[in-house]
């Protein structure tokens, strides 16, 4: 008799998530969108950088050096002017990214005694962007260096350089596996918390309680659908991602199924948690909003490097459940690896979704009583 | 007019009895700054090192010397096996492997030229991609020194000088870069969120339809709604400022009532968002999803994740019309770099031109609902 | 049937008619209610009423036909319209989260008095339904016929010609809803024009006239009397029982 009011249960929470077909389009098409923006229109290589240039006397050199940095195909000289005021406001109206001054009679230093000067100033307000352009900036100089003094001295070493589980830099491969943790936080935790304080808010939750299904069955039936919405949200992503960027996928995807399930229940368990503690439903929407969504978002390693973050704040990402998530998810998409090397991760996940599912089990049970 | 003024009341009324939504709107944005200010970072710390060194030269020590020398990288384990320093990358105990060769220092010395291979987790491009240029600074360092020391007697090698100096952020501090386009967002998701939620509430309790049978024009009606929530915005970003100001000790070296008046300018767009959205979601619930879906579209093509100049042409192209995109620019410039009203002026007009635009078209939205 | 002089008709609607689509939620009814009067305008629930009564309060437009509403055209006068009319929806109009002052202001306000207007009508207002203490309390704290009998007075503020009431006593006690009807009364006596749409039908007894709405169209219109004795029954109830078993059952 119990199986059959579960799965009635379950078919109506199947048919209210269907009927709201605005909500529907925008989980599916959220991941999908991210996944195109991050493939096509995201990255973060540094192309196309503006020169502006401050020859107070062009001579052979300061004019073979503008034209090697013009043929360096990374640089475009936008600015050539005689005095240095002009790079403030160059910089200032965000016109140009770098600035290289020649002191006068720099052609004539080079073969003299005195060294020749010159000064590169680089827009560095985004300290990684600022960074990356010196050191192009640097390379090309030193190219210029090395031709004037071939055959006269000077050691070269030649770096080789290999860019291991992402030869291309793509960001969107570093990106998958957190939006696979952002999606599945989000069907998992805020849609389950909204829906089950919605019913809290109408009193359909007493009839249901009141019902011959017990409380695990009742949030078994509120779960399933939702865990099913979110692997095929998941599913529509992987493949969107696969297909059209070719982001790679070189462990197991058994594996990675069942981290997500493992994954997905600690997200559930949570927005069970966040329906019964709070009392109406735009406080259940905006609380698991704060406590799930964001998190996952910030403070996971999806966007944001633990790496980077100050000395404080990443001990306290680990209480943030996606970051195990991630770690996980990119292990077994870009770098092909097992259990064997996520057992530690794997095992933080499976502890929180056993706490959290007795604790939301738990808060269940005061209201028969 | 005067039913505006009843209107108005009845508005600020609202908001401050709703005390939930108040401190929500209070608490929520400066936890978020606070928290974020701290994360949204990418910059590249200590590298850890995996060096494999075939050659055991004092050459090569040199160089591994000055590698962990500088603040970027730090040597953590060393063996001549390759196999032993991919298992340390794979278990994630280090992102950077320097493999010398073994006759490293020979080549240098005979042939001034020698090679070494560097091998990055690239998982995440973009640190990998600074990594690898302050790698590659330290190696042409070294190899000029080495230059300098094998053949001091070539005087006739020109010498240049360089001095490299950053502009505007000499910490090279990622905070300072970042909280603008925090503080942005933060007024983005203020403003549009509540617009929406405010206005579908209204719709969801019939309250909505009461009023449109009223002589109540609708413009008197949007503006009634729309300015209160301006005003909070606006409040929110103050608050903000005095945080990143006092807190974090952001530089704020431009006019600070410029931001303001960029601010005003821009969040007539963002509240005009929020109305359209309005018109698009019948439950509350509807409208947090669409607001958010429709926010992280413009956040992310916005620059304040990734930069701007870094899209393909056509991506850029379409950033044009972001408005979030233009404010930050103006945050930017005006808070790090000291720009002025003249500096901004190509972003603000923008802005102004999107505020009319992105409204009229909301408000034309609106009026469609009577059908 | 009893006619009204075209001229003092307060509504007029002619082969009003609205589809959504493909279903047809109004089916071209014609009925005219006169000034002053009381007219029921009744109906099962998913009959049409409620979108007939959008349509003469211009919240939907019309797909055929004409009416006039207030002498003013609800095609091309709405702003007219809504002045002259008041409007007390199902859903409840007043904000629940100000005071019964509060409330009262905002409206009298959004219908042009002038404060000193405002100020002597909640006071006679407050006194008329004995709220005088409870005037700075929130709307929201109200009991339901409180609530209701509130906001209909609010809708008869500015003095409006014709009031539309949109099922105004759901889910009240008969007492209230009595007390409710007394109110509509001493508005009628004064002149004003109410229209009522409901499905109590025992509620149709006490209006001048009633119209009964069967799947979109007008099936019956008259006095009470007069409709029940053209079916031949005691109550109205009775009469529409005949006509819904009548007719056409759409799927």
């Amino acid at each position: 008799m119990n199986r059959g009011a579960l799965r009635a249960f379950i078919v109506k929470e199947l048919r209210h998530i269907l009927r709201d077909r605005q909500t529907l389009t925008i989980l599916l098409l959220m991941p999908l969108v991210q996944v195109v923006l991050f493939g096509f229109a995201l990255r973060s290589d540094v192309r196309d950088i503006r020169l502006a240039v401050v020859d107070a006397s062009p001579d052979y050199a300061t004019i073979a050096l503008r034209q090697r940095f013009t043929s360096s195909g990374r640089f475009t000289v936008v600015a050539v002017a005689r005095t240095r005021d002009v790079i403030e406001p160059f910089f200032r109206r965000g016109e140009a990214d770098v600035a290289l001054v020649f002191e006068p009679g720099f052609g004539e230093h080079l073969t003299g005694t005195e060294p020749a000067r010159l000064l590169l100033a680089v827009d560095a307000s985004d300290p990684n962007t600022g960074t990356v352009i010196q050191s192009y900036s640097r390379a090309v100089i030193a190219a210029y260096e090395s031709d004037l003094s071939s055959g006269r001295g000077g050691v070269q070493i030649a770096m080789e350089t290999r860019m291991r589980f992402n030869p291309t830099l793509e960001s969107v491969n570093l990106f998958v596996p957190g939006l696979i943790a952002l999606v599945l936080t989000l069907v998992s935790a805020l849609m389950t918390a909204i829906s089950l304080s919605r019913e809290k808010e109408r009193g359909t939750l007493e009839v249901l309680l009141v019902s011959p299904l017990r409380p695990i069955q009742i949030i078994i039936g509120k779960v399933l659908p939702y865990l099913g919405l979110a692997f095929a949200n998941v599913l529509t992503a992987l493949l969107a991602a696969w297909l059209v960027f070719h982001v790679p996928f070189r462990g197991s995807v058994l594996l990675l199924l069942a981290e997500s399930i493992v994954y997905s229940l600690v997200s559930l368990a949570l927005g069970v948690l966040i329906a019964a503690r709070t009392s109406s439903q735009r406080a259940a929407m905006l609380a698991a909003m704060l406590v799930t969504m964001l998190p996952s978002a910030l403070l996971s390693g999806m966007i944001f490097p633990i790496a980077s973050m100050p000395g404080w704040l990443s001990p306290v990402t680990n209480i943030v459940p996606a970051r195990w998530f991630i770690v996980i998810a990119r292990g077994i998409m870009l770098k092909g690896v097992g259990l064997p090397y996520l057992w530690r991760e794997s095992l933080v996940l499976v502890v929180m979704a056993l706490v959290l599912m007795a604790a939301a089990v738990r808060s269940f049970k005061p209201r028969l009583a | 007019m005067r039913t505006l003024r009843f209107l108005l009341r009845k508005e600020f009324l609202q908001i401050f009895r709703d005390r939930f939504m108040l401190r929500l709107s209070i608490v929520v944005p400066i936890v978020q700054l606070l928290i974020l200010s701290s994360a949204a970072t990418f910059e590249v710390r200590s590298a850890k090192v995996y060096v494999v060194d075939r050659d055991h030269s004092s050459t090569s020590r040199g160089l591994i010397d000055r590698l962990g020398a500088s603040r970027r990288f730090i040597v953590t384990d060393a063996s001549p096996s390759m196999e032993l320093a991919n298992e340390a990358m794979l278990a994630r105990k280090v992102s950077v492997i320097v493999s010398i060769p073994n006759d490293f220092e020979r080549d240098i010395v005979r042939a001034h030229s020698a090679k070494v291979q560097l091998v990055f987790n690239a998982e995440d491009g973009a640190t990998a991609g600074v990594t690898q240029s302050y790698a590659g600074q330290i190696v042409a360092e070294y190899a000029r020194e080495l230059g300098a020391a094998i053949m001091p007697l070539a005087k006739a090698a020109p010498k240049m000088e360089i001095r490299a100096r950053g502009w505007y952020n000499p910490e090279l501090d990622y905070r300072d870069y970042m909280v603008p386009g925090i503080l942005v967002q933060l007024v983005t998701v203020v403003g549009t969120l509540l617009t929406a939620m405010n206005i579908v509430r209204e719709k969801e309790l019939g309250t909505l339809d009461q009023l449109s049978v009223t002589p109540l024009p609708q413009g008197v009606f949007i503006a009634a709604k729309l300015i209160p929530l301006w005003l909070i915005a606006l409040f929110e970003l103050t608050l903000g400022l005095v945080v990143a100001r006092f807190v974090f000790h952001v530089p704020m070296l431009g006019s600070i009532p410029l931001v303001f008046g960029a601010a005003a300018l821009y969040l007539i767009a963002a509240l005009g968002i929020g109305l359209f959205v309005s018109t698009l979601a019948a439950t509350q619930q509807q409208a947090m999803f669409v607001t958010f879906f429709i926010v992280m579209i413009y956040l992310l093509m916005s620059g304040l994740f990734t930069p701007v100049r870094s899209m393909p042409e056509w991506a850029q192209w379409i950033t044009q019309v972001n408005p979030v995109k233009h404010f930050i620019e103006i945050m930017r410039a005006v808070l790090l770099k000291g720009a002025g009203f003249t500096d901004v002026l190509k972003p603000l007009g923008a802005l102004a031109a999107f505020g009319v635009l992105v409204l009229a078209l909301a408000v034309r939205q609106y009026g469609r609902r009577v059908g | 049937m009893t006619t009204s002089s075209r001229s003092e008709l307060a509504i007029d609607a002619k082969a009003l008619t609205k589809r959504f689509g493909e279903f047809t939620a109004v089916d071209h009814i014609t009925f005219d209610v006169g000034a002053g009067e009381v007219f029921g305008f009744l109906g099962a629930n998913g009959a049409g009423k409620t979108t007939a009564i959008k349509i003469l309060v211009g919240l939907l437009a019309p797909t055929e036909g004409e009416a006039r509403v207030a002498g003013f055209d609800v095609r091309t006068e709405r702003a007219r319209i809504r002045r002259n009319i008041g409007y007390m929806s199902q859903r409840f109009s007043l904000y629940s989260d100000l005071t019964v002052r509060e409330n009262i202001q905002l409206y009298g306000g959004i219908y042009g008095l002038t404060d000193t207007q405002i100020r002597d009508r909640t006071v006679v207002l407050l006194e008329s339904l004995g709220l005088t203490s409870s005037a700075g309390d929130l709307v929201g704290s109200l009991p339901l016929g409180w609530k209701q009998k509130l906001a209909f007075s609010v809708a008869l503020l500015h003095e409006p010609k014709i009031v539309f009431l949109d099922e105004p006593t759901g889910g009240v006690d008969p007492i209230t809803r009595r007390q409710f009807w007394e109110q509509i009364y001493q508005a009628a006596a004064r002149g004003t024009t109410v229209f009522v749409t409901t499905h109590y039908m025992d509620e149709a007894e006490y209006c001048d006239r009633i119209s009964i709405m069967v799947d979109g169209k007008i099936a019956a219109l008259g006095t009470p009397a007069e409709l029940k004795a053209q079916f031949g029954v005691t109550s109205v109830d009775d009469v529409f029982v005949k006509l819904a078993r009548a007719a056409t059952v759409s799927a």
